[in-house]
């Protein structure tokens, strides 16, 4: 095992046998890392192989069980972030911890827990940000800025704390790829200064792009420490995964099938301060064809998915027709009985309930549908047909449990998203409507969602895929659409989209875009 | 050494059967050192409060009695509660449910046939349900917290009572006591075994309502919508459920339950309406519904206890002459006992060593 750091000077962070254990798991396995003064370091592994416990161990909110942390060549314990921001560890969580009714400045002091005035703080914040290239107007309020800013307001609050080694987790998950090269500028300079970085990602691209060096986990081990610029993305994702890894096989879309799906004319306006309005959506899905909607977080994705699926309302009946009938004011349930189906983003607490058994989420988004089989006389449930139909589900999405019925908070994310896909699919749903399908899923698993995603379109359904994941767009889909500021653009074939003018439309650019719904109507 | 909180992978299936259990051995103790602070032998006492009551056949009777109103109120708070509906109301919903069901036997009191009693059962449950529904519209409504709204209606209807008995209703031939006329034999719920004691139908009637709403909870679609609303609301939401008509069904049917509690106490332990007539079994009751872990057949079981735990104050009171008072700081020791032994479900206690922390000190300072 190659430990040896590519720069001069002794390491800044050593760890040797790092273990974690949660009940009868070992979330970290004898893990060993060292990052050199000055290089970018990257942490590449699947969901679940335990990059983000490692990382919580280095900055102190858990305790390992065995092992220990050596900083500037010292054997330490970090007990608690406290203590990590006082070595000089800083970190940018993946979810952003910040108050969107307060300025930017007002979040970063809520951090610093001394008693610099704001006006101080935000002239720090100010001069650092432009000299880092990340510009940021401190007196402007979180809410009102995009994710992109967001995560800028945070890397400045860790960089005001002037450490020594900057975790970022996932940092590109929630940026256009004009937003992410920004950010990578960013941090080759702070590399330059000599700063040390572990980056965390799953982006194999841009860690290849990136990185000095790599340290791969899987199953709470380190399997590999490598050169990321000397391999290829697919030798980097078989030591991630452990075998090779399959890209769905998209057969050409057989021709344009009947309209399944059409969303006419739709607004919504936005259900609170923070959340996205929707501005005059046209859309239509015909069997066979999967369509794609490309977009930065939280330009109106979700708000899209509640409105397609009747958790919300429309105001005309004629705003959505499911399968040529007016769908617009009626229920998820009477939307599901026209042979729609969905799968939100959140599977805990959305998607599934958390403390419940899986057959018992399986009832959940079936008890209208399937109403004759689940649900006998008097409105007594029929537990033996549910516990078969999920056996049966569990089998065809090869989900993988502990339990013979473990409630869905037991499952990782991976097998909790393919039983959740595998609910909507054993239905033969007419129109598939998915939101983040493989988000925080592990590529296994991705790619088995994809290719049930792509059968499904192939047997006649219309599949409408919302993601941030722009390769998977790429992967599954027969046009792209982009979502900005809750505007929908036309859906461009795939064969003419490219990455650039997806992500151009994502930034906001082509504001003529939008002038097609005469056209399409 | 430090003591840590460390959070189950699964919910503790041991724990969620054993915390009442461990709850009560807790308030046990916790109520011997009160009683020997307060001079008494401890062992005595407890004598006295706990077995004592379970001694002779009218004394059972007597935690029937107590124990009827207790369990069809708590088995109507467990639907609210599981549905994350936070009715703390049941004492005005039991004292309405009274009032509304003794119009016929307070104002036609000459009205004596046999279609009086269920006319009465069935008014009790319409008036308990319609104060319920006031703090559910309120929530629906106009988002207003349903803990402040149903609780100030208790204060409402406490007071309404009391100037009900007092004024419009008094017994006109009752020499001014504050108290209606008293019910004919046709407005009285019959006793179930009269030749051994006082204990009535409204034990029937909680049995009845306990294994009717465990069915529901258990095997029914509706029970399923219940406790996902009440988990996750945005997961019923997407399951096609209405959490604003799961509001006004938790509420009503409590309320009715509640408002059953109340005509039965009235038509059957008391035989007349008083400024008070409820011993504050409505606020018991919550602790009946959490010591029986929100399960109703496990209500039954919590509602005898907490019925043991009214006699033998009484018992207490006179036989070693400690304050009735008493039984309000055993209640409150249990419902603190229970909520503290559920932590234990999802959390198991770890002792850290005092080490690791000095390590720490060391290290800071290099």
């Amino acid at each position: 095992m190659d430990t040896t750091p590519l720069a001069n000077g002794p390491n800044l962070l050593e760890v040797r046998g790092l273990t974690k254990i949660f009940g009868t798991l070992k979330a970290c396995n004898q893990v060993d890392l060292t990052i050199a003064k000055g290089e970018i370091h990257a942490l590449l592994g699947e969901n679940g192989a335990g990059k983000s416990t490692l990382v919580k161990m280095l900055f102190g909110s858990l305790e390992p069980n065995a092992g220990e942390i050596l900083w500037n060549g010292q054997q330490v314990r970090i007990t608690s972030p406290g203590v990590a921001k006082k070595f000089g560890i800083g970190m940018v969580f993946q979810h952003f911890s910040l108050f969107e009714a307060l300025t930017a400045a007002e979040n970063i002091a809520l951090s610093l827990a001394d008693d610099t005035p704001i006006a101080t703080i935000a002239a720090k914040a100010r001069a650092l940000s432009y000299s880092y290239g990340l510009p940021l107007d401190p007196e402007s309020l979180v809410g009102d800025l995009s994710v992109g800013e967001r995560q800028r307001i945070e890397i400045i609050r860790c960089l005001l704390q002037t450490p020594e080694l900057i975790i970022l987790d996932e940092p590109t998950s929630v940026l256009t790829p004009q937003e992410a090269d920004k950010l990578f500028e960013t941090l080759e300079r702070l590399r330059s200064e000599g700063k040390s970085i572990l980056y965390i990602s799953h982006r194999l691209d841009e860690v290849r792009r990136l990185c000095d060096r790599a340290t791969i986990m899987r199953h709470g081990k380190v399997v590999g420490h490598c050169d990321p610029r000397q391999e290829t993305p697919a030798s980097l994702a078989r030591m991630m995964v452990g075998s090779d890894v399959k890209n769905a096989e998209r057969t050409t879309a057989a021709t344009r099938g009947e309209e399944l799906l059409s969303i006419c004319g739709m607004s919504r306006k936005p259900a609170g301060p923070f959340s996205t309005p929707l501005k005059n959506i046209w859309l239509s899905v015909a069997g066979g064809e999967v369509i794609g909607i490309a977009g930065v977080a939280g330009n109106g994705q979700g708000e899209l998915f509640e409105a397609i699926s009747g958790e919300a309302l429309q105001d005309s009946a004629d705003a959505i027709r499911i399968r040529g009938k007016s769908a617009g004011r009626m229920g998820i349930s009477a939307r599901r009985l026209l042979g729609a189906a969905f799968v939100p983003e959140e599977r805990l607490g959305h998607g599934a309930a958390p403390r419940m058994r899986l057959s018992d989420n399986l009832l959940l988004s079936r008890h209208s549908t399937d109403g004759k089989a689940f649900v006998g006389t008097a409105g007594m449930v029929k537990s033996g047909a549910i516990q078969k139909a999920a056996q049966r589900i569990i089998e065809v999405m090869d989900v993988r449990k502990s339990a013979p019925d473990p409630e869905a908070a037991a499952l990782s994310g991976g097998n909790l998203q393919k039983f959740i896909i595998g609910r909507e699919l054993d239905r033969n749903p007419s129109v598939m409507v998915v939101n983040q399908p493989t988000w925080g899923v592990d590529a296994g698993a991705a790619a088995r969602i994809r290719q049930a995603l792509i059968e499904l379109a192939r047997k006649g359904s219309a599949v409408l895929v919302i993601s941030q994941d722009l390769d998977e767009l790429f992967e599954i889909s027969d046009s792209i659409a982009v979502m900005h500021n809750g505007e929908l653009s036309k859906p461009i074939p795939i064969a003419d989209a490219t990455l650039e003018r997806i992500g151009l439309l994502m930034g906001g650019a082509e504001p003529g875009h939008l002038d097609h719904s005469k056209e399409v109507a | 050494m430090r003591i840590e909180l460390v959070k189950r992978p699964e919910r503790s299936a041991l724990f969620a059967a054993l915390s009442p259990f461990l709850a009560l051995a807790l308030t046990l103790i916790a109520g011997a050192i009160m009683f020997s602070v307060l001079g008494k032998d401890p062992v005595e006492a407890l004598y006295y409060y706990f077995i004592d009551p379970l001694r002779e056949v009218w004394s059972l009777h007597e935690l029937a009695v107590k124990a009827a109103p207790l369990i069809l109120i708590a088995v109507g708070l467990s639907i609210c509660y599981l549905s994350n509906n936070w009715n703390i109301g049941a004492e005005g919903q039991f004292i309405v449910g009274a009032i509304v069901g003794s119009i016929f036997p307070v104002m036609f009191p000459d009205f004596q046939s046999w279609v009086v009693l269920p006319l009465m059962l069935l008014m009790g449950i319409a008036g308990g349900a319609a104060y319920g529904a006031i703090p559910a519209y309120l929530k629906v409504r106009f988002n207003t917290n349903e803990i402040l709204t149903s609780l100030m209606l208790v204060y409402v209807a406490q007071l309404f009572l009391d100037w009900m008995v007092r004024g419009p209703w008094r017994n006109p031939a009752g020499m001014n006591f504050p108290e209606t006329r008293t019910f004919s034999a046709a407005a009285t719920l019959p006793e179930i075994w009269s030749a051994s004691g006082r204990a009535n139908w409204g034990f029937v009637f909680a049995i009845v309502a306990a294994v009717a709403v465990w069915f529901m909870l258990s095997r029914t679609l509706r029970g399923f919508e219940v406790q996902v609303l009440g988990q996750s609301p945005r997961a019923g939401k997407f399951a096609g459920f209405s959490s604003s008509k799961m509001v006004f069904f938790a509420f009503l049917l409590s309320g009715g339950l509640a408002g059953l509690a109340g005509i039965s106490e009235v038509s059957g332990a008391i035989g007349q309406l008083r400024p008070t007539i409820s011993p504050g079994y409505g606020f018991a009751a919550i602790i009946v519904a959490f010591l029986g872990r929100l399960n109703p057949l496990g209500i039954v079981a919590a509602g005898l206890v907490l019925a043991l735990s009214y006699l033998g104050g009484e018992a207490a009171q006179i036989s070693i002459g400690v304050s009735d008072k008493v039984v309000r700081a055993f209640q409150g020791m249990l419902l603190f006992f229970v909520l503290a032994c559920d932590t234990l479900i999802l959390y198991r206690i770890r002792f850290v060593g005092s080490s690791a922390a000095k390590t720490v000190e060391v290290t800071q300072n290099v």
